[in-house]
């Protein structure tokens, strides 16, 4: 590459910044949020369900819909969480589509 | 009620030490990936100072390898914020979720400890207020080793990335998905949540699969807040006005 490690192109720093400023603004945008519903009823309800709605919404096309060693990680990592601590269930978790990827079966779907 | 705990006092309030201890082992399966982060901004023309700034500024993973396959000349820099911002968008409900369980964050302390939140810190804050009440101390010891994991990672990544392999082959680029399967099930409370999770899975793939763009994230989100709400049981809310009356005193 032509330019030195150091070097900042300033399109890059402004696209940066964009990026950054919008980032921090989605990072306190819960506070602003909560100033305009009052936690109760349905609200507080929605609210509490938060937590495993995103975190199942992150996780769901990989885990569903991208390929077998994918889903069949997915299962073993939930089977798992229901008796083992986080790390144990995470390496059960990878090591199921480690392994499953080097089969016929990664490339099926 | 799932977070009925968070506030009793009588609970000791986590250490930094405990955040760190928590935050340590995810840290090695973080790295490839900040690794990966840095080798891709490399062969996009990024160098390693601007992967720095772009890492310790907007420090949102997802966000950032979103705007790589973006990256283009000249630079569509709106198409590339706007997307970081929707991408983002999950941290207005995470932030309003996550806020009045953690009464003993606020002011100042609170918008630095913002700056920090992740899927992965709020997931553990969701997690340890079920039990312990969270203080600055533990969010910080959670953020603060994954911050600088993701920066020094990428940045070393912009260095090393053409003679690195690809994380997926060894699964690494799952763990995530595992923590998160994982977290969900801790999650688990009933049928109800149950039925939250299932609408917000099949809003996501249905979501992700015909409409362009990051929006699955924020719409199975969205769709098992709605479930939520359908469900919800009108008495079910009598002890939560003294929480927004604190937030509102705090903000």
């Amino acid at each position: 590459m032509a330019e030195p490690w150091y070097a900042v192109d300033l399109a890059t720093f402004l696209t940066i910044v964009a990026m950054a400023v919008g980032t921090y603004a989605t990072r306190l945008g819960g506070l602003v949020l909560l100033r305009f519903f009052h936690l109760t009823g349905r609200v507080e309800a929605a609210l509490k369900a938060v937590p495993p709605a995103i975190l199942m919404s992150i996780v769901a096309p990989t885990a569903i819909a991208t390929g077998i060693p994918e889903t069949a990680g997915t299962i073993v990592t939930a089977l798992a969480a229901l008796r083992l601590p986080l790390l144990p269930a995470i390496a059960l978790g990878v090591t199921t589509v480690a392994l499953l990827r080097l089969t016929p079966l990664a490339t099926m779907l | 009620m799932v977070h009925s705990a968070y506030a009793a006092p009588a609970q000791t309030v986590p250490s930094f030490g405990l955040g760190v201890a928590t935050i340590f082992p995810l840290l090695f399966a973080t790295a490839p990936i900040g690794l990966l982060f840095g080798a891709l901004a490399a062969q996009k023309g990024l160098t390693p100072a601007e992967v720095f700034l772009m890492s310790s500024m907007v420090f949102a993973g997802g966000s950032q390898f979103v705007a790589l396959d973006l990256w283009a000349n000249p630079l569509p820099w709106f198409t590339i914020a706007s997307s970081a911002f929707l991408v983002n968008l999950r941290h207005v409900l995470m932030g309003a979720s996550l806020t009045p369980k953690i009464p003993l964050i606020t002011g100042r302390k609170r918008m630095l400890g913002y700056f920090f939140l992740t899927d992965e810190t709020w997931a553990f804050c969701e997690q340890k207020v079920l039990s312990q009440p969270v203080g600055f101390g533990y969010y910080m010891g959670i953020s603060l080793p994954f911050f600088s994991n993701w920066v020094i990672s990428s940045f070393i990544g912009a260095f090393i990335g053409p003679v690195m392999g690809d994380p997926a082959t060894i699964g690494l680029d799952f763990a995530f998905t595992a923590l998160f399967v994982f977290l969900v099930m801790s999650f688990w409370t009933g049928y109800r949540s149950g039925l939250v999770i299932a609408a917000s899975g099949l809003t996501s793939v249905l979501v992700n699969i015909l409409v362009e763009g990051a929006w699955y994230i924020i719409a199975g989100a969205l769709a098992g807040m709605l479930v939520a709400a359908i469900l919800a049981k009108p008495e079910a809310s009598t002890n939560t006005a003294p929480l927004s009356d604190q937030e509102n005193q705090n903000g």
